[in-house]
């Protein structure tokens, strides 16, 4: 009898305790706080031990153990698994900012460069294209990570020198500079480099003029030589009037 | 002395203590301290690995390993401290004694757990200052090689760098992180403690609270199935409703893989959860109370 009361109380304690753990559960969604999809794939990557692992409580440690690892390949120069592996430890900690930007600066930087630098590829356009195949696996990295952190400014940002260092795509640059300098904990200079790029777009000169007064009139801190050289630039190019230009 | 000065209360909160003082003592005596010395040795292990890593990679790894570490020494220490407990009392026949006294069997079982708790708030405690003497050890290393980098540097961009190493290092959301495991580690406890009532060896009940580690991990998954699916079976979806309804949800006490992210943990969510794991260590302990009431010792 007694047994059956319990068991009873353990059903009622569930029954009780349902609503508030999945409001609890739906708070952890809002914050992306569940953004880990543990589907069949996964498991296929991180074998069963790691699975079970990330399942029970320990997917921080899993996915640290799999970015050691994939240390270690980038110092072996294994590119191949340094993708895979960065696949696995993103999926398991998609809120880990830091992953995200360090998968997408190995594919695009390192792997790119080494791919352009192949000794055993003689032919320069595959050697180019693995290099470009390299770039695309980075921005999709930093898109994909923007996807799951659009509140950090931090990728925004990796985005942004993506487009403006590797695709020279200036508009680009001065989009996702923007992005980053407008949320909470963006890099003051992030706007700079926004006006910068901007100033590089055809078409797009009377805004990056503005832009770049605006911050020449903020104070002295912001009237760096590349803003004081962009503004000059752009004050011939769009022939404004003496009196409105800015001292030499 | 007026006989109303011995009347016998129903429940002693000095009572309770000392019984938790005396577990607490006994916990110490089986040198589950040397469980602080592995975690120092992980800790310095890893710190020497890191030091091949930029920091923020560095700091991340760092606090990724010391939060994990943590969250399973003090969850192993819940489960295999408390699951001793009442076989030890009964086969030394401490139990025998002490509810020979005036003290009722929630007093003896709540005195017991408190006991646990304290053990592992020490602990964590300990840890605590573990990681953090360890990590403001690498944060000071990284601001010297920094401020020694940026000597050259414009004052303002140097003092950003070392800010930013700062920022990288502490994070206020890591005391939320650990608090949180505290929370974990005390439903364990008591968990534990109520599968011991009724359980008649401790590896059955350390075997049972294994099982139930994991399942409680994986419930959330059930439960939602359980809630959302419509397709599955009768029969499928009572077994899914028997998982959600017994086993606890864990994957609620799960935040240190966001704090350690660099995430914030609001404070009405950190609160709610803390407010949960009490609500379940309540539950579990008038459960436990309820099997030990009139079982034959």
């Amino acid at each position: 009898m007694r047994a059956l009361a319990v068991i009873l109380s353990v059903l009622l304690f569930g029954a009780a305790r349902l609503p508030m753990e999945r409001a609890l559960s739906q708070t952890h969604r809002d914050l992306h706080f569940r953004a880990v999809d543990f589907n069949r794939d996964l498991r296929e990557q991180l074998g069963q031990l790691g699975f079970v692992a990330a399942l029970s409580g320990f997917r921080s440690l899993v996915a640290d153990a799999l970015f050691l690892q994939a240390h270690v390949a980038w110092e072996r120069t294994e590119w191949g698994r340094v993708l895979f592996l960065f696949r696995q430890v993103t999926t398991l900690q998609p809120r880990a900012v830091l992953f995200w930007d360090m998968a997408a600066w190995h594919m695009a930087w390192n792997a790119s460069t080494a791919a352009m630098n192949d000794p055993s590829q003689r032919r320069l356009a595959l050697r180019t294209k693995a290099a470009r195949e390299y770039l695309e696996l980075g921005k999709d990295f930093l898109e994909r990570g923007i996807k799951n952190n659009p509140d950090r400014p931090e990728l925004y940002e990796a985005l942004a020198r993506l487009y403006r260092d590797k695709y020279e795509d200036h508009e680009h640059a001065a989009e996702f500079f923007t992005k980053a300098a407008a949320l909470p904990g963006g890099h003051r200079y992030t706007r700079r480099f926004a006006a910068y790029e901007l100033a590089q777009c055809a078409g797009r000169e009377r805004d990056a003029y503005a832009e770049l007064r605006t911050l020449y009139d903020s104070g002295e801190q912001e009237r760096l030589p590349t803003l004081l050289r962009h503004l000059k630039e752009l004050e011939i190019k769009l022939d404004i009037l003496p009196d409105q230009r800015i001292p030499d | 002395m007026p006989m109303s000065d011995f009347r016998h209360r129903a429940f002693s909160f000095s009572r309770m203590t000392a019984i938790a003082g005396n577990t607490f003592t006994g916990l110490t005596r089986l040198k589950i301290f040397y469980v602080l010395l592995l975690f120092a040795l992980l800790l310095i292990g890893c710190s020497v690995f890191m030091a091949r890593m930029t920091f923020q990679q560095e700091f991340q790894v760092l606090k990724d390993i010391a939060l994990g570490a943590m969250s399973i020494f003090t969850s192993l220490l819940a489960v295999i401290a408390t699951a001793r407990l009442l076989p030890q009392d009964i086969e030394d026949r401490t139990a025998y004694t002490v509810l020979a006294k005036p003290v009722s069997r929630f007093e003896y079982l709540a005195g017991k757990l408190l006991g646990v708790l304290l053990l592992l708030a020490l602990s964590l405690l300990a840890m605590t200052a573990l990681f953090f003497a360890v990590l403001m050890l690498r944060e000071q290393s990284v601001i010297n090689e920094t401020a020694r980098q940026m000597a050259a540097a414009p004052v303002e961009q140097s003092a950003e760098a070392l800010r930013l190493v700062h920022t990288t290092a502490f994070n206020v959301n890591l005391f939320s992180g650990i608090a949180v495991i505290y929370a974990k580690a005390c439903l364990l406890a008591a968990l534990t403690l109520f599968i011991s009532t009724f359980a008649t060896t401790t590896i059955f009940t350390t075997i049972v609270m294994a099982f139930v580690y994991f399942i409680g991990h994986l419930q959330p998954i059930a439960r939602e199935y359980w809630l959302q699916t419509n397709s599955a079976g009768i029969f499928t979806r009572t077994f899914l409703a028997l998982v959600a309804l017994v086993f606890p949800d864990l994957q609620l006490f799960n935040l240190t893989d966001d704090v350690v992210a660099g995430n914030a943990i609001p404070v009405a969510l950190l609160l709610k959860t803390i407010a949960m794991g009490l609500f379940y260590c309540s539950v579990y302990l008038a459960l436990a109370w309820t099997v030990f009431f009139r079982k034959e010792l």
